[in-house]
């Protein structure tokens, strides 16, 4: 018995790297910690009450906000683990198996569970408050989506610790990922963590158009609203078009692993080749998916600090669209060299190339706001001034990727990689900070330090072209991506050396954020939001206090401009009178609901048992998962209504006349 | 401002600093792609060049105006125009969205010759006859067969410069890429299909050949050499294999197969008939020979778009079916001219 | 950051049912963008099929396997209970809740046939020893067709727990909306049937 118990811990629990006995001390001490901490101060019931089962957007978009620096920091460790590891020729500071693993969670992390979550949560902070709505369409659907992808995360991570985690790069290509290749249970984990994270991802998708095409404030017509709630519709767009193909794919892998299906396998008819078709169908959208909210970022910063209209907007509203659209015709550019012939790639390259027009004219866009405006280089603007340039050469350098033939060259070498790393943290990731220092007032009621803020952008930034220009040089050399090592003789030290010392000043920036933030909490009262207004913004989002109250608007906003705050602004600033206030009504707002954490926990259970193969566990999971759905629909008291007297206690409270 | 462009250009000169180090440091790094010694790596870096050129076009243009529009109107300065409704201009839109129309079309039309040109299974132009050589992907090293030679070799390959060489393309194991950059671009190797590659050498040398696609646990080691000599020197290397090297049989092929690493070249004075058509075949999908294959695969194309008609938002799961019915039938084809060989 | 849980005041009912009126059609209109995500799902699990129905690796062929009177009387039984779910809705609108939960009723049974007839269907193909893992074909097709009978499975379980809302509560705004939706579910299910019907079944065996 004691040795049956014995084998099966050691299959199932990783062993025998230091690193991860260091990681499941972490764990456990951590959690112990937390479990303490909230039973000692008997915090049990207010997680429960006010996070666990909330179905306030602004709260859910917190935690998401939350969940994705966490993973931000697990992803971020991978890369600077990568980066030690190739800094010099024949180091062993990791084995291969090892690094393999390494590079496809760097890969999984910061795509699905640190730039999603991260748009996610700004967009649940920003979108309802700026069309002047007082929630989503769907609240407790919002938190299903949360808890979902949370689930899905916590799963894929658990991977580190638990049965190993998965090492056949990020999109997984079979036959390498078929059971033949990999038997372990990483690839479950992957295949596990996503799919549940996934669904999350649709569901917020679907939520999000409805909120923007039916909850706008009366007078907000389609054409005034603000750039970045229509880049979340472009986004959103992408979303349900694209992530059924992903639910699919992984659901034809699964079935090939489990069921010993044939739909990728080398043997029994499969078509490996299908399977990546498939997944660039969902995989280029995707990264389109990240990008477009980032544009919408930048669109309303650069409006904001330069004190001027968004230069273009139809042009705008255009390219966000035409770039939705396009993004599904370009999915083959990510196999030119797999023999489809020419035609095909003619096709592929030229349709991929066509992004960068509307593309292009986004960043002319930018530049033309700035012309003429009053520009102030407060922290959202200064990392919209580091990613103009920065995504720019990484467009370039992607419109150099997308030439077929000179692709047979780049494919799969270090210039492919130091390209969209150049689109993605300098687009994405800057994008997403830039949004994130420009609502975090709205958000918490207070800004974060300047003065850190500048250490944190020149770190990132330095840290970012010192990492990523050498990784073009290299490339061209002649490296290839996910080599876990290279011998002297290729001449590449240098260049490696220097890119590792770049991603470590990219790190040292991370680290002086989290100080900046834990500094910023410290300070709040001097670094306290006042007036609601700290940008002398343009949009609704500005016009209530910060934070914003939990019911959004006291009385439902109207519209007629196009960022209708800034033109009421310089409205009454003539002399004009401002808006007649409507009188205080009850407000309508949904009710907390637990279903969605534990739908998300049962699903959490159900993906482990499949990753095992352990029936007894994955179908009272699914069952469970049914039961909750079940148990919300027979729920017929959904919401309430704030009296008027409570609105007004928290409007005079936040000193707001009523 | 002035600071940021300071920081800036500090941050660019590092690792240019570091190349210049570096390449003065050590005179025979090689350098790739940018050291092309094949007519194919040779059009695409002029390739790249031209393109590169044409894109600084709009890079120059576009990082010159942010700064100095952010340096102009920069709100510590008083006296700079500030207009907040200007927010459209005809003119200016047509010529934002016009010069990349240009740009893009210049560099899709350029893309569109050169694509075909460099088309990978097209045989090279040359005076000599092509010299064909069979790759299989292995797990995780190279096996190169010489069907007129008769030879085999793992880990290298050498042929004859200033003769095109026709590399036939396969694995036996998961995908991946057969590249030796200064040669030319790569291809895939993928079980159940024949790909081809056509290279030629200019001069004589050893060119680092690549596995550059993650193919499980040690494909960092599936580096090769690609050694172009005289021809005369290579006859005399064939006869050399021929006379003192062991043959592969078809049980040491399959010991060759199996998970491992070699890290030394190993060369052979024989292998058995047909293995590469043999391991091609292994994989074949369907339900008889690669032609039957092509055309149902057409057929199934024509299904799902009947399929499709009349469901929303479906076009580009169309599309994903008729793109996986040109790579296969793009793969039988070459099985097929494999077969008239 | 106040508590909202505590300020349930339950006389909510009392004022403004505008709002959930605004909540139905803002439900049905996520609906129909659910069924856009299923209508992708389901295309691309078609194009799976379309690709690899040839790849039979020396197993059955379609037109070795599928035996079609079933097929077609599965079809027909499900192509009634699209018709008796319209019915439903339509005694629905004239307010009759006793034909409404009848008509639910019979679609509910018809869609358990079609679903006991599938599991027999594939029972038998398994029995014969033509499984998932026999060809690249046969995966194929269990996973389309069989995610066509998971989709039915689930919308009787649904139907089930809107039939039991239903007898409590009566017809109101709340279960008028539910039932236009599932009702919506099942005429798309049956939409996607007859593509199934016809590309997998009747140009298998043709």
């Amino acid at each position: 018995m004691w040795d049956k118990i014995k084998d099966f811990s050691s299959d199932f629990f990783v062993t025998g790297d230091p690193m991860i006995y260091g990681a499941d001390v972490a764990i456990v001490l951590v959690s112990v910690a937390i479990l303490f901490v909230l039973t000692y101060f008997k915090k049990w019931g207010w997680l429960w009450r006010e996070w666990l089962t909330t179905v306030d957007h602004k709260k859910i978009g917190i935690m998401y906000i939350l969940a994705s620096l966490l993973m931000l920091f697990r992803g971020g460790m991978d890369a600077l683990l990568m980066r030690a590891q190739l800094a010099a020729p024949d180091l062993e500071f990791l084995k291969p198996e090892h690094y393999n693993e390494i590079f496809t969670t760097h890969g999984v992390i910061m795509i699905l569970f640190m730039a999603m979550p991260l748009m996610f949560g700004l967009f649940n902070i920003a979108v309802p408050l700026q069309i002047g709505a007082r929630d989503v369409a769907f609240p407790v659907l919002n938190s299903v989506s949360f808890w979902l992808f949370f689930a899905g995360a916590m799963l894929f991570n658990l991977s580190f610790v638990i049965g190993g985690s998965p090492n056949g790069g990020w999109l997984a290509y079979p036959p390498l990922t078929e059971k033949m290749f990999s038997p372990g249970v990483g690839q479950d984990f992957y295949i596990w963590g996503i799919q549940i994270s996934g669904i999350g991802s649709l569901a917020t998708g679907i939520n999000f158009i409805i909120t923007i095409l039916k909850m706008r404030a009366p007078g907000m017509k389609l054409m005034k609203m603000p750039m970045f709630s229509w880049s979340v519709l472009a986004s959103c767009l992408t979303i349900i078009l694209a992530f059924p193909i992903l639910t699919v794919t992984l659901a034809l892998l699964f079935i090939d692993r489990f069921a010993g299906a044939h739909f990728f396998t080398l043997d029994g008819g499969g078509n490996p080749m299908m399977y990546i078709n498939l997944i660039w169908m969902w995989g280029h959208p995707e990264v389109y998916i990240v990008i477009l909210p980032a544009f919408g970022i930048f669109s309303e910063v650069v409006a904001t600090f330069s004190k001027k209209r968004l230069f273009g907007y139809k042009s705008m509203v255009f390219a966000l669209m035409s770039i939705s659209i396009v993004s599904f015709f370009t999915w083959a550019h990510h196999f030119f060299t797999m023999g489809s012939g020419a035609d095909v790639n003619v096709f592929f390259a030229i349709s991929t190339m066509i992004i960068a027009i509307p593309t292009g004219v986004k960043v002319f866009n930018w530049i033309l706001t700035m012309y003429k405006g009053k520009i102030t280089f407060k922290q959202p603007m200064l990392w919209t001034m580091g990613f103009i340039p920065c995504f720019v050469v990484g467009g370039m350098t992607g419109v150099l990727l997308s030439i077929a033939p000179a692709d047979f060259q780049f494919h799969n070498s270090y210039f492919l990689i130091a390209h969209f790393h150049q689109v993605l943290i300098g687009g994405v990731v800057f994008g997403y900070f830039a949004g994130l220092y420009y609502w975090w007032p709205k958000m918490f009621g207070f800004s974060l330090d300047e003065k850190l803020g500048r250490w944190v952008f020149w770190l990132w930034n330095i840290g970012f072209y010192v990492c990523f220009m050498p990784q073009y040089l290299v490339g061209l050399m002649g490296m290839t991506r996910r080599y876990s090592t290279y011998g002297w003789d290729t001449g590449w030290f240098g260049l490696n050396l220097t890119s590792t010392i770049g991603a470590f000043l990219m790190g040292a920036g991370f680290l002086v954020q989290v100080w900046q933030i834990l500094y910023s909490i410290k300070n709040m009262q001097k670094l306290k939001d006042t007036t609601g207004d700290p940008w002398d913004g343009r949009t609704l989002e500005w016009t209530i206090q910060s934070p914003a109250p939990f019911y959004n608007f006291a009385t439902d906003p109207v519209v007629s401009e196009t960022d209708d705050f800034w033109e009421e602004k310089q409205r009454i600033a003539a002399g004009g009178k401002p808006r007649p206030k409507p009188a205080l009504a009850p407000i309508h707002m949904p009710k907390n609901s637990g279903m969605p954490v534990v739908m998300a926990g049962f699903f959490f259970f159900a993906g482990f048992g499949f990753v095992f193969d352990w029936m007894w566990m994955a179908i009272p999971g699914l069952i469970g998962v049914a039961a909750s759905m079940l148990v919300h629909s027979f729920r017929y008291d959904t919401d309430f209504y704030i009296p008027v007297d409570e609105v007004r206690r928290t409007e005079l409270a936040a000193g707001r006349e009523v | 401002m002035k600071m940021k462009g300071w920081y800036r250009r500090l941050a660019a000169g590092l690792p240019l600093a570091a190349m210049v180090f570096l390449l003065s440091g050590c005179g025979d790094v090689n350098m790739g792609i940018l050291d092309p010694q094949g007519t194919v790596a040779r059009q695409q870096l002029n390739l790249i060049i031209i393109a590169s050129i044409l894109c600084l076009v709009i890079l120059v243009p576009v990082l010159v105006m942010t700064y100095v529009f952010a340096w102009k109107y920069r709100a510590k300065k008083e006296d700079a125009e500030y207009k907040p409704n200007w927010s459209h201009s005809g003119k200016i839109e047509t010529v934002m969205w016009g010069v990349p129309i240009v740009v893009i079309l210049i560099i899709a039309i350029l893309t569109s010759i050169y694509t075909h040109k460099l088309e990978p299974s097209k045989p090279l132009e040359s005076e000599a006859d092509a010299i064909t050589i069979e790759v299989t992907a292995l797990d995780w090293k190279w096996l190169f067969t010489y069907p007129d030679q008769g030879i085999a070799t793992v880990n290298y390959v050498q042929f004859p410069e200033d003769v095109p060489v026709h590399f036939k393309l396969t694995a036996d194991a998961p995908m991946n890429s057969f590249w030796i950059p200064q040669l030319g671009g790569q291809v895939y190797t993928m079980s159940g299909m024949a790909m081809h590659l056509n290279l030629m050498a200019d001069e004589p040398g050893e060119y680092p050949g690549k596995g550059a696609n993650f193919s499980g646990e040690h494909f960092g080691k599936m580096g090769f050499i690609a050694k172009a000599t005289s021809q005369e020197d290579f006859d005399k290397w064939v006869e050399d294999v021929k006379q003192s090297s062991p043959a592969l049989t078809q049980q040491g092929y399959d010991e060759l197969a199996e998970q491992g690493v070699l890290d030394t070249k190993v060369t052979y004075s024989s292998f058995p008939d047909g293995l590469f058509d043999r391991i091609v075949n292994k994989y074949a999908t369907g339900t008889g020979s690669g032609h039957q294959h092509g055309s149902s695969a057409a057929d199934s194309g024509e299904a799902a778009d009947e399929g499709m008609d009349g469901m929303d938002m479906t076009s580009m799961d169309m599309s994903s079916a008729e793109g996986v019915t040109d790579a296969a039938q793009a793969s039988d084809s070459n099985q097929q001219m494999h077969q008239h060989d | 950051m106040a508590n909202h849980s505590n300020h349930a005041v339950s006389a909510a009912h009392g004022h403004g049912h505008e709002g959930h009126h605004d909540q139905d059609a803002l439900r049905q209109m996520g609906f129909w963008f659910f069924l856009i995500t299923d209508c992708i799902l389901f295309a691309t699990l078609f194009a799976t099929y379309a690709v690899l129905h040839n790849n039979t690796a020396g197993g059955p062929t379609a037109k070795e396997l599928f035996e079609m009177p079933g097929i077609i009387a599965e079809t027909f039984i499900l192509l009634t209970s699209s018709f008796t779910s319209g019915l439903a809705v339509l005694s629905m609108n004239r307010g009759d809740k006793k034909g409404l939960i009848g008509w639910l009723i019979v679609t509910l049974v018809l869609g358990a046939a079609f679903v006991g007839m599938e599991v027999t269907e594939f029972a038998n193909m398994m029995s014969e020893g033509h499984k998932m893992s026999t060809s690249a074909f046969l995966s194929s097709f269990f996973t389309l067709v069989g995610t066509h009978g998971c989709h039915v499975t689930l919308g009787i379980f649904w139907m089930i727990a809107l039939i039991i809302q239903l007898s409590r509560r009566g017809i109101n705004s709340t279960t008028k909306r539910k039932v236009n939706i599932i009702s919506m579910y099942w005429h798309f299910l049956d939409a996607v049937w007859i593509f199934v019907f016809t590309i997998v079944y009747m140009m298998g065996v043709m």
